[in-house]
């Protein structure tokens, strides 16, 4: 099984006529995601590569069933975008748009809450989520996932997710699905909800987790899974290095005074039973151990 | 990006935010010209983002021309932990009856809006929260809601600030939330807020940072941005859109995206190198965007190797590779080259450099190998 997402999933990419969104959503279908629509105002009638376009999600969701969407359209646009998701009926967004204002996040997070407490919003400023074999929503390379389980990846950080791919996959070890929850000060989705979802689901037997220096959201997934992880969890943290009060290109990625940084993260994760390690090889290394072990 | 404290305060009186007139001077003669119009006393303070100012001198009360004239020539020029004093802000000074603190920012953990507002202000507010947490009274705000008067006079009442205050303070909290929403604030704090003994209530200082991926909606932030002070090696990297923070070691780095770049420090870091600078090229970075990285690494005269590390996902590693030979081929780099390839068309990538492997330019395999690699040629 797979989290959030699966093989019948159906997809729509909001932003689909542009350079970016035509890129990843082809690639995103060329994998095998049933990638059904495309939303851009104003381009309704039309088809990208035999994907037809909807003016808006409401008459793309009616017409093919959709329920996830992909969001890629610039910052400014962002918000009404996944507003306009929920509002049309879609229930899991995926938003890989980078640069959007913090206000703006912290307005849509709570709208979706208040409004539409059954839509999952993954992102924004993530990779997006990865089922190898089956769904593929986002910007990662669907070449360096490997079908088959058993480990569940959850990481903050973009180029590390992929890294963490390819350090399974290079050693034959599959994955059920590895979600990319992004850096940004607001996500919408966090660690702990995806660890519980892995937690719940049987064919992942083990968990990475790769998180980064700023806010506390290591600490609180360290926490839940102090209390209710039976799944063993591997982590790294990137930043040991980072120095305070520098913004490491995310905008969640600094640390303040002195909370946020790695080494607090790590100790919080190792004192709830999780294998910290110190680099993604060596994480890939524990992760192998624990899998043959199984 | 933090302002200075003048540029706080004009940002706060924009939202109507009650602050003590004052301006600018870059020299002693403007500091007397602001004196003798805003009249006396005034306070001299120096500009500069850091803390402590008052302890290093930086802020003297003057109550005549000669004494503003002693005092901006002695705070011009002075060096305050490690930032030269170069702007003062001349401004009224006020007779102060209560000091508080006031601030809003994001509640990351639970993805709100945090008010803090103490009846105890004027000293760091980590101190009151370590030693007195009674003390500040914690509001939480929903961003879709805002904060409303009705709310904002039961906060006040709440944090116990002195009941002449409380209408006034009220009133301004609610422009300071308007200011910290609509002004795109990561960080917009009053600390002291003042009430003077006439019963008035007005911002002493202002400490505001500002959200930059809202710099689209604000052209007014233009002019923050030109008093900016940077490492020339940073300007030059944002220049060239390369997100770019200079560091004291001698590997240095360049990778593709935040998170791989950290873990690039951390691991040279690990193998025993220190280094010169965090570089992330981006997603999607191109052939330009690799050649002016190299560039921006190559005026460093700390660096002694530079470590490579790519994983390509929306980045394509032939793109990577071809910068890597058109930076060769307009520029000398200085130092050898490790690189670490690997991702969206690595094979290709690294095919395209095989032909030009040097010992000043080499590949390895993984991360690890990369690092212990370019720290080794570091410390040769």
């Amino acid at each position: 099984m797979s989290i959030f997402v699966d093989e019948n999933t159906k997809v729509i990419v909001q932003g689909l006529t542009g350079g970016q969104g035509k890129f990843h959503g082809l690639r995103n279908r060329d994998y095998g995601t049933k990638i059904v629509g495309g939303v851009t105002p104003g381009k309704g009638g039309t088809d990208v590569d035999g994907i037809p376009v909807f003016n808006t999600v409401r008459e793309a969701v009616e017409a093919t069933g959709a329920t996830a969407s992909f969001v890629v359209v610039p910052p400014r646009f962002a918000s009404a975008a996944i507003l306009e998701a929920a509002e049309g009926g879609i229930t899991f967004i995926v938003c890989i748009t980078e640069g959007i204002p913090a206000h703006d996040e912290a307005v849509t997070y709570n709208r979706l809450v208040e409004d539409f407490p059954d839509v999952r919003l993954l992102g924004p400023n993530c990779p997006g989520i990865i089922s190898p074999g089956k769904c593929n929503i986002g910007i990662t390379s669907g070449d360096i996932a490997l079908p088959g389980g058993p480990v569940g990846i959850v990481s903050r950080s973009g180029t590390l997710t992929y890294q963490a791919l390819h350090e399974l996959s290079q050693k034959g070890i599959g994955q059920t699905t590895c979600v990319g929850i992004g850096g940004d000060p607001v996500p919408g989705t966090n660690f702990i909800d995806c660890l519980a979802a892995f937690q719940a689901d049987p064919e992942t037997k083990a968990v990475m987790m790769i998180g980064e220096i700023g806010g506390s959201e290591e600490e609180r997934a360290a926490e839940w899974i102090k209390h209710n992880m039976t799944k063993p969890v591997v982590a790294y943290v990137a930043g040991v290095t980072a120095p305070p009060g520098r913004k490491m290109g995310h905008a969640g990625a600094i640390i303040s005074g002195s909370k946020g940084t790695a080494q607090a993260k790590m100790d919080a994760l190792a004192a709830a039973g999780v294998h910290v390690c110190l680099n993604p090889t060596e994480a890939g290394e524990k992760m192998v151990e624990i899998v043959r072990a199984l | 990006m933090d302002l200075f404290e003048y540029q706080g305060k004009q940002y706060f009186a924009r939202y109507g935010i009650a602050v003590s007139p004052g301006d600018v001077a870059d020299s002693v003669e403007e500091a007397v010209a602001v004196a003798e119009r805003i009249g006396y006393p005034v306070v001299v303070k120096a500009q500069v983002k850091v803390g402590g100012r008052g302890k290093a001198g930086g802020v003297k009360l003057a109550s005549d021309v000669d004494e503003v004239r002693l005092h901006a020539g002695n705070i011009l020029g002075l060096d305050i932990k490690g930032h030269v004093v170069r702007r003062l802000w001349i401004e009224r000074s006020s007779d102060i009856a209560k000091e508080y603190y006031a601030s809003f920012t994001l509640d990351r953990p639970n993805k709100t809006h945090l008010g803090m507002l103490s009846a105890q202000g004027g000293v760091e507010i980590e101190v009151v929260a370590e030693e007195n947490p009674d003390a500040i009274a914690f509001l939480s705000i929903d961003p879709v809601r805002g904060l409303d008067l009705e709310t904002a006079r039961r906060w006040v009442h709440e944090a116990e600030l002195d009941e002449v205050a409380r209408e006034q303070a009220a009133e301004l909290l609610v422009k300071l939330y308007e200011c910290y929403t609509a002004g795109d604030c990561d960080l917009a704090e009053i600390n002291p807020l003042i009430l003077t003994p006439e019963g008035r209530v007005h911002a002493l200082d202002a400490k505001v940072t500002l959200d930059e991926n809202a710099s689209y909606r604000h052209p007014e932030w233009e002019e923050y941005r030109a008093t900016e002070t940077e490492d020339p090696r940073e300007k030059r990297a944002k220049e060239k859109g390369l997100n770019y923070i200079g560091l004291d070691g001698t590997v240095g780095i360049i990778a593709n995206g935040a998170g791989l770049a950290m873990s690039t420090l951390d691991v040279v870091n690990q193998v025993g190198g220190s280094a010169a600078n965090f570089l992330d090229i981006g997603g999607g970075a191109n052939a330009d965007v690799m050649a002016a990285a190299l560039e921006v690494i190559n005026s460093d005269p700390k660096v002694t190797s530079i470590f490579v590390n790519i994983f390509g996902g929306i980045t394509r590693v032939d793109e990577v590779a071809k910068g890597v030979l058109e930076a060769l081929s307009r520029v000398t780099i200085n130092s050898p080259i490790v690189l670490r390839l690997d991702g969206t068309n690595a094979v290709e990538g690294r095919a395209i450099l095989a032909p030009h492997l040097n010992d000043r330019l080499m590949t390895e395999p993984t991360m690890l190998d990369a690092a212990r690699r370019a720290v080794s040629l570091a410390n040769a």
